[in-house]
């Protein structure tokens, strides 16, 4: 029962504040592809992999009052932190959630990584299926506007594998 | 004259309730809704299970596909044709994602998602690009044809503008869906002035924008998105009934997984509870079939698929009482030991169903990029999102819009002749006598 919101209230919990909704939302992609046990559904987007599910659950997990939902005016944009609250905690731990250590491991790595690189590794990840030239090729193609350089995508493979690696 | 751009020799066209006509003149697309697989969506309905509460909603995916079509072509050839923003060249794709963007779709989808861990625009893409009529069509316009076509829909298109076209925050799917859905349904919401914004619409670099002047008719839309959210989408009635066709699915998949041996083989679902469905499998479904299954499977001895079963066929429903998961979790992990005493598996007889349980979704002004909002073209030709400009998209955007509910079978409970106790105190939580 309210499985799904358990597993959420997991992750923020091990992730500790997020700052940003497209870092949320590429961290649990990501995530996600690696096998861990998520179950809102992605579509390819301007802006990489969304989940609409992701963005409506993390809104009732406010509303509900275990996440706390922070604006943070940047020059420019608007910014959201979330955090876990004592009743988010307490809701937790009356959840007979399975522990997963490795994923806890991803989400601190993924954290601390920026929202543009895990845009780019969840986008390489979206297109797991081609031969490495080709998804560079697509990289480029469906996001022309980020501009990405041949360096970054580099180090996004890297990074790619290294997850592999800490989450299995 | 090439495939791509032969004509038929007359016009057909389809009589539609909301559009009035669907015309055809492109011997590409007369070809696609000839094949098998787009028919197929004939025996699809548009709303699921949604038929159980507004008896109206019969209409399939067919009808709105045709009609996701037809607003594309009038968008193509009467609005975008003379303007030098559009490229005049990725009509034919547009056209032919519009129809085929919900190809992908089985019978009570989001159901079959669910349980079964399907994607239905990973199907749509299979059948586009594997062996199938549809391919063999997309193919003889060129090679590469059916791998565009997928692109759009699967929105990993170049051309954005184009993907925006059919898929974004005012696009031709949900124009058509919320007028489609509004007419077959009866409700008096989800109309909203189409005419006016097609003649709005204008082509920019990435995204299809409105000129700011068909700023009221952009609101009217977006409150008939908002309306029907509510009254047809969300309706407690309709999640009732998907609540328990989902259970079902989960109940035969788990005695499938037990080895339990079912009164008559459930072929057409043998692989899809083995998890290695493919894709002729999936195209053997129509809702037709699981009803069948559902009326053989009433007779089960299993008693929770029976039971399950005799609800949906004969609509005896889950009944249901407003639950506040931040204060009441805890009475959740009550009532579940409380079911399992009255001899009720809370797994199938006691669910939470959440607004992120829907496949549907309101207006976001796209704050931190997560989605690309509606943007208003300004007389300066400067781009300004929505909900800046409009004070009724303001106050719809920012409103607190999720809500959960706690289905139960009422009639178990009320039911006296066993557990009487336990029933007591499971009527008391949940506030009902």
């Amino acid at each position: 029962m309210m499985k799904d919101h358990a597993k959420l209230m997991q992750a923020f919990f091990a992730s500790g504040d997020i700052v940003g909704r497209k870092k949320l939302q590429k961290m649990i992609y990501i995530a996600k592809k690696l096998s861990f046990p998520f179950h809102e559904k992605y579509q390819f987007h301007f802006f990489g992999p969304y989940s609409e599910e992701l963005t409506l659950r993390v809104e009732e997990l406010c509303n509900m009052g275990f996440l706390t939902e922070q604006k943070e005016k940047k020059s420019g944009y608007i910014q959201y932190r979330y955090g876990v609250t004592d009743e988010g905690k307490a809701f937790l731990a009356s959840q007979k959630a399975d522990p997963m250590p490795s994923l806890e491991n991803c989400l601190v790595d993924l954290n601390t990584q920026s929202s543009r690189f895990l845009e780019l590794v969840a986008t390489m990840l979206y297109f797991d299926g081609l031969k490495e030239k080709d998804l560079v090729e697509k990289v480029h193609k469906v996001k022309g506007k980020q501009n990405y350089s041949n360096d970054e995508i580099d180090q996004a493979l890297n990074y790619i594998e290294h997850l592999s690696m800490i989450s299995s | 004259m090439t495939y791509s751009t032969e004509k038929l020799q007359e016009e057909k066209v389809f009589k539609d309730p909301v559009h009035r006509y669907i015309h055809v003149r492109d011997r590409v697309i007369w070809d696609l809704i000839g094949t098998k697989e787009f028919q197929r969506l004939r025996r699809i309905r548009q709303l699921g299970t949604t038929y159980l509460t507004f008896h109206g909603a019969e209409h399939s995916r067919f009808n709105h596909s045709l009609g996701v079509y037809e607003i594309i072509r009038r968008i193509v050839d009467d609005v975008f044709a003379p303007r030098s923003e559009w490229d005049q060249s990725e009509r034919l794709v547009s056209l032919c994602a519009a129809l085929l963007h919900d190809l992908g779709h089985g019978p009570f989808s989001h159901s079959f998602e669910k349980v079964f861990d399907f994607d239905h625009e990973a199907f749509t893409q299979a059948i586009i690009l594997g062996d199938t009529g549809v391919n063999r069509v997309l193919s003889r316009v060129d090679e590469s044809f059916p791998q565009h076509v997928s692109d759009v829909i699967a929105k990993t298109y170049e051309n954005k503008q184009v993907i925006s076209l059919i898929s974004s925050q005012i696009d031709a799917d949900r124009m058509d869906y919320l007028q489609r859905d509004a007419y077959f349904t009866g409700v008096s919401y989800g109309h909203f002035d189409m005419e006016r914004i097609l003649r709005v619409l204008r082509p920019r670099e990435d995204q299809v924008v409105i000129k700011s002047s068909g700023m009221h008719a952009v609101e009217d839309y977006i409150m008939s998105r908002y309306q029907m959210y509510w009254q047809v989408y969300f309706h407690p009635v309709t999640r009732s009934s998907e609540v328990i066709l989902t259970k079902v699915l989960h109940r035969a998949k788990e005695l499938s997984e037990e080895n339990y041996e079912f009164a008559m083989e459930p072929y057409h679902f043998v692989s899809m509870f083995k998890g290695d469905v493919t894709l002729q499998d999936y195209l053997k479904l129509d809702e037709s079939i699981v009803l069948y299954y559902f009326q053989m499977w009433e007779e089960e001895k299993d008693p929770i698929l029976s039971d399950l079963c005799q609800r949906f066929m004969n609509r005896n429903l889950f009944k249901y009482v407003e639950f506040d998961p931040s204060k009441e979790y805890k009475k959740l992990n009550k009532l579940e030991k409380l079911f399992q005493q009255a001899g009720l598996n809370p797994e199938y007889y006691l669910v939470v169903d959440s607004s992120s349980d829907l496949p549907y979704d309101f207006y976001r002004p796209g704050e931190e990029e997560e989605r690309v909002p509606i943007h208003l073209m300004m007389p300066s030709g400067e781009l300004r999102e929505l909900s800046r400009q409009s004070d009724i998209v303001d106050a719809i955007s920012g409103k607190r819009r999720t809500d959960h509910k706690l289905y139960y079978p009422k009639d178990c409970v009320m039911n006296d002749s066993t557990h009487k106790e336990i029933k007591a105190e499971i009527r008391n939580i949940l506030g009902i006598n």
